[in-house]
């Protein structure tokens, strides 16, 4: 079996010693002790293991590590820059967008994917993001309220001219 | 209150608990307090001592009315540090922020400046567990008191130190200030090289819901800025060097044994540790996907233990297997009788009698189960989520067969629980090939684990029959539960003839708490019959209810609930409908408003709005109960229209998330909370109650824009079939 040595997380090369059929979410959680990112199901359908690669959503559990090649992955650790944290972090704690936030690691990445694709989302564009990501607590509202928050306020993109 | 309340009886004590746990502990000596906390000042909560006892300045506690069970502790080290104590633990539902507001209002300090440390059998005061929100009305109640105890003896500290009466002295944001003299004298200062040790006076005044400062007022979650870094250590997130991972290797169906099993190609894996002993066979290796192919190597065979019941006839097979002993006795189960039913009955001018059912469903906490153990010697470490730590403490010591001292459970705040944390197995699993490994072991159970042996919220089965007056009145009014039990089963409505019973059966599935636990099945057969009976009698269902209904604080909010709602305005769109549902359980009292809307063509059922009035007494913190009250809101909505545990001959048939439908971002309605602060009352729970209201409101609502009368949980799993 392949083996793999090296994966770019948050910036940086990060040395890793995985067979190639293991999961990201694996690697992450047990060997560079990156915990943020959870384990939900196994079967890509609760969202608590979504990363950014190249900076669109991917459930970890479901994404080979021998797939990621020299893409970017990007964690809920790699969101804020030192202590100043993401637009999206910021929102989910001003809206109080949490209960047990076993979920929340996996809602924000989905949300910064959608926010990176789409800086001013509608309602239903928000919804529809946000479907694969489950909150068994129920806190889908204040979900909803925080990203159109950190919608707000994220610097539009430059217009091209 | 009326005498509805006044008369409540409980049938049945509820099933927090799937096996009692132990009900001795071991008390902890005081004087060992002072080794881990440092000097300082130490306010200890007896439940029964009620000594005041002070131990003046330096020295040691002596053994001299030291309390027999301590509640809580709290203690204010040299550093200004303050550290509080409780067996409670935080699963979601945010106590650790309304304790720590309970405690910066009685102790005058600031909330960033206090830690809780919770649920660590080792450190804290032993408790029965996080379960029937007593969280709020007990151990708020007990932590205000004991950070009232220590202001108190901070202002007697001062007072000494100044040489001056106490009385005109005031504490405030961590100092006691002489107003007289202008004087003032930080907390850390006056317990500097001091070893204090007070027990809590009897009766402590504390300050009344009217002039609380912190408490009442919305805080942000504690430390919510680690959680939304990923930097919050969830038990799943516990490692230990050189710690192997478990897999558990389970029967193919329930109730089987096992007839053979080889180890020896497992065994030969590098890496990799196999125990059998018993009927339990797990495989530690050292990562999981050799831990995964290990168990897949184990080659094993199960007796199966067939037939078992079926989703298909299981309602059928709940009322025809009653058993006994589910409760301490048989006398708990005797039913609750007023006036006859029978002469009521003959009497009445309209009779009216119906069956409800609710299904099996799975708490599916976000992070499963999941223990990591290890030994010492035969002094056992357990990480664990779990709303039990002392009862898992319990569970390992009678497994292992060591001293529970031997043994210490540290809960770490975990990814929810919802009444699905209560027992220890995964717990005991670790441990087990812990012991053997020789090393740490993690087992973490996968989501299908999770949604197989996990236990469930028992499904049951509810029979009503009712009498009514010409005029409305309910004159009679008989209820029978069977299996889902006894929680919330009495009626709220004044009806002078009663009988009311609870009525356990053999369940074909492993059952347990869950949140709102059979009240959520009672609310929804009672305010279901209740919508029948008021178009029976055709009335206004909220005429109806308030017709029927004197408690004043169950009437406040389902008028609250109606008046925001816009109850009784003109239908504007197709396949519209409104419903209602409330009740009172654990000393709140819900309205929930639900409209929906409904596509006859397709079938599909969408609840557009819910309007929920709570009252739970003095509001903690405001925040933080709407989050509560939406959310169950939402996890409620889910049982109500389409989670069911499916199952077949002792197989789960829909444990994954793929076929378990749990609410997502786009089943979610407008919901609208009312709060009704009432600071005369004392603060009550608020996790449970408020998922009570939702399925009647939205099965009533179903009703109202379609005419079809859906009597079982989940109401709608394929849609609606109007024909």
């Amino acid at each position: 079996m392949a083996k793999i040595t090296q994966i770019k997380v948050n910036g940086t090369a990060l040395k890793i010693d995985a067979d190639s059929q293991w999961t990201l979410l694996s690697v992450l959680r047990d060997q560079l002790d990156l915990t943020g990112t959870k384990y939900g199901c196994g079967e890509g359908q609760c969202g608590a293991c979504t990363v950014l690669i190249d900076g669109v959503a991917k459930r970890s559990c479901r994404t080979q590590i021998g797939l990621v090649g020299d893409n970017e992955v990007t964690t809920i650790e790699g969101l804020a820059v030192g202590d100043h944290l993401h637009p999206l972090q910021q929102a989910f704690l001003d809206e109080a967008a949490m209960q047990c936030a076993y979920c929340t690691s996996g809602m924000i990445m989905s949300a910064a994917a959608l926010l990176n694709s789409n800086h001013s989302p509608s309602t239903d564009d928000i919804l529809q993001a946000m479907e694969g990501n489950i909150c068994r607590c129920g806190t889908y509202p204040r979900i909803v309220s925080a990203i159109q928050k950190a919608a707000k306020a994220m610097p539009a993109p430059e217009k091209c001219s | 209150m009326s005498t509805a309340k006044n008369s409540q009886f409980q049938i049945e004590p509820e099933r927090y608990e799937l096996t009692a746990g132990p009900t001795y502990h071991f008390e902890t000596d005081r004087r060992d307090f002072f080794k881990f906390l440092g000097a300082g000042l130490l306010v200890v909560m007896a439940l029964r001592t009620t000594h005041a006892q002070e131990s003046g300045s330096k020295g040691h506690a002596t053994e001299q009315n030291l309390p027999k069970d301590i509640a809580a502790w709290l203690h204010i080290g040299e550093n200004g540090k303050v550290t509080v104590y409780t067996g409670k633990v935080e699963v979601g539902q945010n106590i650790r922020t309304s304790l720590s507001q309970g405690v910066a209002e009685e102790l005058h300090y600031p909330i960033n400046e206090i830690e809780l440390v919770m649920g660590d059998t080792q450190l804290t005061p032993f408790d029965m567990g996080t379960f029937g929100s007593r969280t709020t009305p007990t151990m708020n109640l007990q932590l205000r008191k004991v950070a009232a105890a220590a202001c108190d003896s901070l202002i007697g500290l001062a007072a000494a130190q100044w040489q001056t009466g106490r009385a005109h002295l005031v504490a405030q944001d961590g100092k006691i200030i002489d107003p007289q003299t202008k004087r003032s004298v930080e907390y850390s200062e006056l317990v500097k090289g001091k070893q204090l040790n007070q027990n809590l006076p009897a009766e402590d005044p504390l300050i009344p819901a009217g002039q609380w400062r912190i408490a009442g007022q919305s805080a942000p979650k504690v430390d919510g800025r680690a959680f939304v870094t990923g930097k919050h250590q969830y038990p799943i997130d516990q490692k230990l060097p050189g710690m192997l991972q478990g897999k558990i290797v389970r029967p193919d169906s329930f109730g089987a044994s096992l007839a053979s099993v080889d180890t020896s190609e497992a065994e030969k894996l590098s890496g990799v540790i196999v125990v059998h002993d018993g009927d339990f066979i797990g495989v530690a290796a050292t990562d999981q996907a050799l831990a995964t192919q290990a168990a897949a190597a184990v080659h094993v065979a199960w007796k199966a233990d067939t037939p078992q019941p079926s989703n298909a006839d299981l309602f059928d097979f709940l009322k025809k297997h009653p058993v006994r002993s589910a409760g301490p006795g048989p006398e708990d189960f005797a039913p609750y009788v007023k006036g006859s039913v029978e002469q009521a009955l003959k009497s009445a001018h309209h009779r009216s009698q119906q069956t409800y059912t609710v299904a099996y469903i799975a708490h599916a906490p976000l992070e499963p189960r999941v223990a990591l153990a290890q030994w010492s010697g035969d002094n056992l470490t357990v990480w664990t989520g779990t709303q039990r730590p002392f009862g898992v403490r319990g569970e390992l010591a009678e497994a292992f067969k060591i001293p529970e001292e031997n043994v210490r459970v540290i809960m770490l705040d975990t990814g929810s629980a919802y009444g699905g944390k209560h027992t220890g197995e995964t717990a005991v699993e670790a441990a087990r090939l812990a012991r053997a490994a020789k090393c740490p072991v993690k087992v973490q159970w996968s989501r299908e684990e999770e949604f197989t042996w996990a236990y469930f919220r028992p499904a049951g089965v509810m029979d009503v029959t009712a009498g009514l007056a010409s005029d409305g009145s309910i004159t009679a009014w008989e209820f029978h539960n069977y299996n889902s039990g006894g929680s919330g089963i009495n009626t709220f409505y004044d009806i002078p003839n009663q009988r009311i019973g609870f009525h356990p059966s053999r369940s074909p599935l492993r059952q347990g708490s869950y949140r709102g636990l059979a009240a959520t099945a009672n609310h929804f057969a009672r305010e279901s019959f209740m919508d029948e009976l008021a178009h029976t009698a055709k009335m206004d269902p909220l005429a109806f209810r308030l017709k029927n209904l004197k408690d004043e604080r169950l009437r406040a909010v389902f008028q609250a609930a109606a008046r925001k709602f816009g109850w009784g305005a003109r239908k504007t769109v197709e396949g519209q409908g409104v419903g209602m549902g409330g009740g009172f359980e654990k000393a709140g009292n819900v309205a929930t408003c639900a409209e929906v809307r409904v596509d006859k063509q397709s079938g599909e059922v969408r609840v557009v709005r819910v309007v929920t009035a709570f009252e739970c007494g003095a509001i903690v913190n405001p925040d933080g109960l709407r989050n509560q009250i939406e959310g169950a809101n939402i996890m409620g909505l889910g049982g109500a229209l389409f989670e069911s545990v499916k199952f077949e001959n002792g197989k789960i048939l829909n444990a994954r998330f793929s076929k378990y439908r749990v609410p997502r971002s786009s089943d979610i309605p407008t919901i609208e909370v009312v709060l009704l602060d009432r600071k005369d009352i004392p603060s009550a729970g608020a996790g449970e109650t408020p998922i009570v209201g939702i399925a009647p409101a939205i099965g009533n609502a179903i009703f109202d824009a379609t005419g079809v009368r859906l009597r079982s949980m989940p109401m709608v799993p394929d849609g609606l079939k109007t024909t």
